[in-house]
C-alpha cells in the first residue's frame, strides 16, 4: 500500500498523461475504422461477389503479428503517433466491417423490397431501414474492436507513440514489476470501463421496436 | 387506367418469364392474376412499378408510358402490398404508416393525421399508433400493411399475396374488409394471388396465366361458367362447376327451412327432450323474437346439468354464422375447409332462418359431380 503511495506521488503525473494519450490514439484509430469500415461494410452489401474477396484480405491482414505491423510502418511513416494509429486503424477495421457487412446482408429481405416498392431511394433505404435495423449488430463489432485496441495500443509505445505501453516497456526492461503494473491496470480499466460506456451507447441507439429481439441474442 | 401493350420480359440466358402480354385495366377495378408457381404473375405486377424492368413492349398508367417517369417518383404513386407485410419493425405504426407521406415530405402534423384518419378506417383504436409491428397479430398487421399502401392515396394499388401468410379466418375476415374498402374508396387493384377462392371472391375480373402467358380474362362468374380449356377448368377444380349453376345462387335457397332451436329461457330438461324428440345432439338457442343467440349441445348440458338450470345460463354465445343471402360458391369452401358440421344461417337482423349441415352441403357437391340436376329444388 505504501508502495503504492509513493509510485502515485512519484508517477502520478505522468500515468495521467500517458493514459490520456493512451486513450486518444485508441480513439482516433477506433473512429477512422468506423468511418471507413461501416460504409464500406454497407457497399459491400451491394457487390456480394466482391465483397467475399474483400472480407478475406482484410482477414489476412488481421493475422499479420501487430509488433510487425508496426515495425513494417516504421520505414513508410517513421516513428510516434502517426504510424501506430495508423497500425492501430488497419486492426479496427475487420470486427466493424464484418459486423456492419453481416448486420446489413441478413436483413429480412422482404423488408428491402418493401422498401423499394414504396420508392425508397438508395440513400433512404440506408438511413431509415438499414443502418437502423443493423445498429445493435454494427454497434457490437464498434465494441470488440475498441477493446481489443486499447489493449493492442499499448504496443504502439514500442515505436514511440508514448502511452501506456511506455510504463510495461519500461518495467520490462528494469524487471520493476510496479512499471508493468502500472501500466497493465489503468489499460485493463480504460477498456472495461469503455465497454461498458459503448453498451449504454449500443443500447440508445438501438430503436425502440427491435429491443427485445436484440436482447435475447 | 392502366395498359399493358405487348409487354415481354426475358431474362439473361433466354428464360421468357412474361411473353407478349396485353391487357387494359379500367379506373377502379379490381384484377386479379392467378396461376401456378411460375407463371409469371409476380412477374407482371413487379413490371408496373419496376421493380423489374420489363424487356420489350411498354406500360401506360393514365396514358403515361412508366419508362419516361422517375422510377422512384413512379413507385411513390403506386401503394405497394406484399405477402410477407414488411412492416418495419423499428417503426411505430404511424411511421410505418405515414412512410410513403414522409418521403414525400409531408408535414409530420399531416402525416400524424392521415395515420389515425387510416386507422379508423378499419376499425382500429388509434393507441395503437404508438405501438411497434411485433406487437401485433398477424391480422392486424397485414391491415396496417395495407393502410401503408393507401397512405398516399395512390389510385393504383399493387398487392403480392397479401393475405397468403394469414390462417383461414382472419383471412376470409381481412378479405372482406378489404373488399369494402376498395370498393369504398374506388382504387384500381392489382391483386396475384394462387388462391382460386380469394380471386373469385375479389376480383372483378380474373387474369388467369400459364408459362408467362394470359389464358384466359374474364369476371369470375364467365370462368366459372366456360373456362378456355382444360388447364383453367382443372385449375378451377371440380367441385366449383356446382358453384356456378344458375339456380344454386344464395345460401338461402338450399338451406334446410326449419333449424331445431329452443327458446333462451327454456329449462335444460326441456332441451334434452327436445334433444331426444328430434334425434339431434345440438340445438340453437333464439330468444323471444326469433334472434340467434347462441348453441348448447349434449355435452355442454351434462356438464353443467346439477349447477344450472336453463339454457341461457350455459349456451355458448361464440358460433359462426352465415348471412342467407350470401353466395353459396362464398360459403361452401368456408364450411368444409373449417371443418364445422353445420353453420345457422341468419337475415340481416339476425334472426334465425335456417340451418346448412355438412351433410346437406356433400350431398349438393356430389351431385353437381355425378349431374342429375332435376333432383335438386
Amino acid at each position: 500500500m505504501e508502495a503504492f503511495q509513493t509510485f502515485l506521488i512519484e508517477y502520478g503525473d505522468q500515468l495521467l498523461f500517458k493514459s490520456w494519450e493512451h486513450l486518444y490514439i485508441s480513439f482516433i484509430s477506433i473512429f477512422l475504422g468506423v468511418l471507413v469500415a461501416v460504409p464500406l461494410g454497407i457497399a459491400l452489401t451491394r457487390v456480394p461477389k466482391v465483397a467475399d474477396k474483400i472480407m478475406s484480405l482484410v482477414g489476412i491482414v488481421q493475422t499479420f503479428p501487430t509488433l510487425a505491423i508496426l515495425a513494417f510502418f516504421i520505414p513508410l511513416l517513421g516513428i510516434g503517433k502517426v504510424p501506430a494509429i495508423v497500425a492501430l486503424f488497419f486492426y479496427s477495421l475487420l470486427p466493424i466491417l464484418r459486423n456492419t457487412y453481416t448486420g446489413v446482408h441478413s436483413l429480412d429481405q422482404g423488408l428491402l423490397d418493401a422498401g423499394r416498392g414504396m420508392g425508397m431511394t438508395q440513400w433512404e433505404r440506408i438511413r431509415m431501414v438499414e443502418l437502423p435495423l443493423a445498429m445493435p449488430v454494427i454497434m457490437a463489432g464498434i465494441r470488440i474492436s475498441t477493446v481489443y485496441l486499447i489493449g493492442w495500443a499499448t504496443l504502439a509505445a514500442y515505436i514511440g507513440a508514448g502511452g501506456l505501453g511506455d510504463f510495461i516497456f519500461d518495467g520490462l526492461n528494469l524487471f520493476k514489476t510496479e512499471f508493468i503494473l502500472a501500466g497493465a491496470i489503468p489499460t485493463t480499466i480504460m477498456a472495461l470501463v469503455i465497454d461498458y460506456l459503448l453498451g449504454r451507447l449500443e443500447e440508445r441507439l438501438t430503436p425502440e421496436g427491435i429491443k427485445d429481439a436484440t436482447e435475447t441474442i | 387506367m392502366l395498359k399493358i401493350k405487348n409487354v415481354s420480359k426475358v431474362y439473361e440466358g433466354g428464360k421468357k418469364a412474361v411473353n407478349n402480354i396485353n391487357l387494359h385495366i379500367k379506373k377502379g377495378e379490381f384484377i386479379a392474376f392467378i396461376g401456378p408457381s411460375g407463371c409469371g404473375k409476380t412477374t407482371t405486377m413487379k413490371l408496373i412499378n419496376r421493380l423489374i424492368e420489363t424487356t420489350e413492349g411498354d406500360i401506360y398508367i393514365e396514358g403515361e408510358n412508366i419508362r419516361d417517369k422517375n422510377v422512384v417518383e413512379l413507385r411513390r404513386s403506386i401503394g405497394y402490398v406484399i405477402q410477407q407485410i414488411g412492416l418495419f419493425p423499428h417503426m411505430t405504426i404511424a411511421e410505418n404508416i405515414a412512410l410513403v407521406p414522409k418521403l414525400l415530405n409531408w408535414p409530420l402534423e399531416k402525416r400524424r393525421k392521415r395515420a389515425e384518419e387510416l386507422l379508423k378506417l378499419v376499425n382500429m383504436d388509434p393507441s395503437y399508433l404508438e405501438r411497434y409491428p411485433d406487437e401485433l397479430s398477424g391480422g392486424q398487421q397485414q391491415r396496417i400493411g395495407v393502410l401503408r399502401a393507401l397512405a398516399a392515396d395512390p389510385p393504383l394499388i399493387l398487392m403480392d399475396e397479401p393475405f397468403g401468410a394469414l390462417d383461414p379466418i382472419t383471412r376470409d375476415g381481412l378479405q372482406d374488409e378489404f373488399k369494402n374498402l376498395q370498393q369504398s374508396l374506388g382504387k384500381t387493384i392489382v391483386f396475384v394471388t394462387h388462391d382460386m377462392d380469394e380471386a373469385i371472391k375479389l376480383a372483378d375480373r380474373i387474369v388467369i396465366m400459364r408459362a408467362g402467358e394470359i389464358v384466359q380474362v374474364g369476371s369470375p362468374d364467365d370462368i366459372l361458367r366456360e373456362p378456355a380449356n382444360d388447364f383453367v377448368e382443372e385449375f378451377l377444380g371440380k367441385h366449383r362447376i356446382m358453384e356456378s349453376r344458375p339456380n344454386l345462387q344464395t345460401v338461402k335457397q338450399i338451406m334446410n327451412k326449419n333449424p331445431v332451436s329452443i327458446t333462451e329461457d327454456e329449462s335444460l330438461s326441456q332441451a334434452i327432450k327436445m334433444m331426444r324428440d328430434k334425434k339431434v345432439d345440438s340445438l340453437l338457442v333464439v330468444d323471444n323474437d326469433n334472434i340467434l343467440k347462441g348453441f348448447i349441445d349434449i355435452e355442454m348440458i351434462e356438464e353443467n346439468r346439477k349447477k344450472q338450470s336453463s339454457v341461457y345460463q350455459i349456451m355458448e354465445t361464440n358460433l359462426y354464422t352465415v348471412e342467407q343471402n350470401t353466395l353459396l360458391r362464398d360459403t361452401v369452401r368456408k364450411i368444409l375447409r373449417n371443418g364445422m358440421r353445420y353453420v345457422p344461417i341468419v337475415d340481416e337482423e339476425k334472426h334465425l332462418t335456417g340451418i346448412v349441415t355438412r351433410a346437406s352441403l356433400a350431398n349438393i357437391v356430389y351431385d353437381s359431380i355425378w349431374g342429375d340436376q332435376e333432383l335438386i329444388p
